[in-house]
């Protein structure tokens, strides 16, 4: 009864048992036996020069509901120095540890609590779009996710509610048989507006092989507004594949900023179906590899609505010998006319043995529509370092400037400080630099 | 100690090709040299020679700053020993804000621990800023980036004020300046005249001379110095040109055959 999926071994007979004893709406169920059918029979995604079906997975582990707790306090080391947000929800392992909400936001009907309590508190809400944006049937790692994930995170904004205040998920994942696999469902209701914080860490230690097989999916109704600032940072041994999905209809907006700061291999694929008259895509994207990483990051905007925007900005750092292969594909159907897409890819390469593949693709059905892109891969500029070091500043501070230069037009966009600081040390320890005066 | 730099008979190459032929120069703290010359006779390889630019080789003399060798060093300690440079050509880095540039140029020179406050730097950045008549804007652009060549210039002549060099080697900042910017960055250039302080301007035009008075003026021809006298040769070249030196002299082509 054991499917074993080439690296990826998982025990159906378990996954059974633990569907059979989940008390969750019958519509649920239905979907994980479904799902779990599924994980059978699908493919990996289909990725150009990386091949997952090599990728050490690890075992899928089994479903360790944390201790709830009542203060960050509690929560492993470290855990707390990530929490910039009143609002936050903690998730360790397979579940939620802790959630706070202010009373004001709660008095103006935003829902914001543990997904596995809102599937059975608000199923209405949640049914239409919980897994409607990213589909079960995509390939084995959807499949498997709608299969056997549990805890992560609801937030409901509801109609011209504008949330002036950040919200926080924190998903920590600190031990090693437990299956990790953090949902993020935000749906905002029209004309409401709200920012939305998810950083994903791991305390596992540097041996073993583990995964986090992460969602995030959002629903920006009309003329809503939604930012998501995704900082992804776990530690070597933990594959990551996350797939970010938000659906925007007429005159919504939906911004990404995201740092893909992984230590160990990574796959992203970050993707907005814009479907309204109107409506607007921006996505950001910080990456920096290091030693023998190998990431696969697609950020894709798909154009249905009219007079539609789209504009996307990678920037990735490459050192040691590590990969990256970076899509940007900008998708414009039949009938999406008056829109407008744009895509940018900038690889800076610190060592001659990393590599760095931008790949801008345009995929245009409709004429009258403005579309560009621009790619580069380079080194540090010798002139620009000369130039530093010409004023006392030695070579590694140099770098170091030229390095957080090169991402800073996406960390500036980040609206919150407290953020931008995390980015940059982040950057920093992974570059292993230390931090200027 | 009082400033000196010294160089003697310093030889450069760039891509295999001699620019540089032997030239001799002492420049002591309080002097004002100028060093003149037609295009191509290597008035600006001896500038990044003396900088050190990873591009140029010297292959030999030798230079000395209050006696220690500058050929020696790399270019940051050579900046951090007293030399500055304002470029031709300065470069230009996205996402690097003027401040936090010079900041991190000012702090170089300080002991770990010792940091110039934020606010003391912020002072005297907008103090020397408003001298050069520059828009306090330019603080926090990116360094460089989207600036005209003035503006460009007068940056230069910002991070030289802030800097307070030993040595200053101005190279062609008179070029692309109109006469008000041109004004502005001698007066920024006198302002630092100082007798423990000396400067090397590099120009082909005398404009800039009638701002800033020199000690000395010297005629480069083919990778050397030719001919050396006090501001009256500066005068003559402006006024004849650079023929009668050539004649006097027996020289046929004054550059060092680049392009």
């Amino acid at each position: 009864m054991s499917v074993n999926r080439t690296l990826l071994s998982v025990d159906k007979s378990s996954l059974i048992d633990f569907i059979s004893t989940r008390e969750e709406p019958e519509w649920i169920l239905a979907e994980r036996l479904q799902a779990l059918e599924l994980v059978e029979q699908l493919p990996y995604p289909k990725l150009e020069k990386t091949r997952l079906e090599q990728w050490d997975f690890g075992l899928l582990g089994s479903h360790v509901q944390p201790r709830r707790v009542s203060s960050l306090q509690e929560l492993p080391a470290g855990a707390a120095s990530h929490v910039v947000s009143e609002n936050v929800i903690v998730g360790r392992n397979s579940g939620v540890a802790f959630i706070r909400l202010s009373d004001e936001l709660e008095g103006k009907g935003v829902i914001f609590t543990d997904l596995d309590i809102a599937v059975r508190d608000h199923t209405d809400l949640v049914r239409p779009y919980y897994m409607r944006a990213i589909h079960a049937n995509e390939n084995i790692i959807t499949a498997l996710h709608a299969t056997a994930r549990t805890g992560g995170v609801f937030l409901y904004v509801p109609e011209n509610v504008h949330i002036e205040v950040p919200l926080q998920a924190l998903f920590v994942q600190d031990q090693a048989d437990a299956i990790h696999m953090p949902h993020v469902l935000i749906v905002a209701e029209a004309n409401s507006c709200v920012t939305f914080i998810e950083n994903v860490i791991s305390s596992l230690g540097s041996t073993g092989s583990y995964s986090t097989n992460g969602m995030l999916e959002v629903f920006v109704k009309p003329g809503a507004k939604v930012s998501i600032v995704s900082i992804h940072n776990v530690e070597a041994s933990v594959i990551d594949t996350t797939y970010r999905r938000a659906v925007v209809e007429a005159d919504g907006a939906i911004e990404w900023i995201i740092g893909e700061l992984n230590e160990g291999n990574a796959v992203s694929d970050t993707t907005t179906l814009i479907q309204g008259t109107g409506a607007s895509s921006d996505a950001k994207i910080i990456c920096v590899g290091k030693g023998g990483q190998k990431l696969d990051l697609t950020t894709r905007a798909v154009h249905f609505g009219k007079h539609t925007d789209s504009d996307m900005l990678t920037k990735a750092v490459m050192t040691g010998q590590s990969t990256a292969i970076i899509n940007g594909i900008t998708k414009i159907e039949k009938g999406a006319s008056g829109t407008n897409g744009q895509q940018t890819e900038r690889v800076l390469m610190l060592s001659p043995e990393a590599r760095g593949d931008a790949n801008p693709i345009l995929l245009i059905d409709e004429d009258d529509v403005k579309a560009g892109h621009a790619a580069s891969v380079g080194q540090v500029n010798a002139e620009q370092l000369y130039y530093l070091m010409s004023r006392g500043i030695n070579k590694e501070e140099a770098q170091r400037l030229i390095i957080n230069g090169f991402l800073m037009p996406v960390i500036a966009e980040i609206p919150y400080e407290d953020v931008q600081d995390q980015i940059i040390q982040l950057v920093e320890r992974k570059l292993g630099i230390k931090g200027g005066a | 100690m009082k400033t000196r730099l010294t160089i003697n008979g310093l030889k450069a190459v760039i891509e295999g090709k001699e620019i540089l032929k032997g030239f001799d120069l002492e420049i002591k703290g309080g002097e004002i040299h100028a060093v003149m010359g037609p295009n191509g006779t290597g008035k600006s390889t001896l500038a990044s020679a003396l900088m050190g630019h990873p591009k140029y080789e010297v292959t030999s003399g030798n230079v000395t700053l209050n006696g220690e060798d500058l050929l020696e060093m790399d270019v940051d300690e050579r900046a951090r020993a007293g030399l500055f440079l304002a470029m031709q050509y300065p470069s230009e880095i996205a996402g690097v804000t003027n401040s936090d540039f010079l900041r991190s140029a000012v702090n170089a020179r300080r002991e770990e621990g010792d940091e110039i406050s934020l606010i003391k730097f912020i002072r005297q950045m907008e103090s020397q800023m408003k001298t050069l008549e520059m828009n306090p804007e330019f603080m926090h652009r990116y360094l460089n980036e989207g600036f005209s060549g003035g503006e460009k210039k007068r940056n230069e002549i910002l991070q030289m004020m802030m800097l307070e060099p030993k040595i200053a080697i101005l190279d062609e900042i008179d070029s692309g300046l109109d006469i008000d910017a041109l004004r502005i960055v001698a007066e920024g250039v006198n302002a630092l005249r100082h007798e423990d302080r000396g400067f090397l301007i590099i120009t082909h035009y005398q404009r800039l001379l009638n701002y800033i008075k020199p000690d000395f003026v010297h005629v480069m021809m083919q990778g050397r110095i030719v001919k050396s006298g006090g501001p009256e040769l500066a005068e003559r070249l402006e006024a004849e040109g650079y023929e009668w030196v050539k004649a006097e002299l027996g020289i046929e082509d004054e550059t060092v055959g680049q392009d």
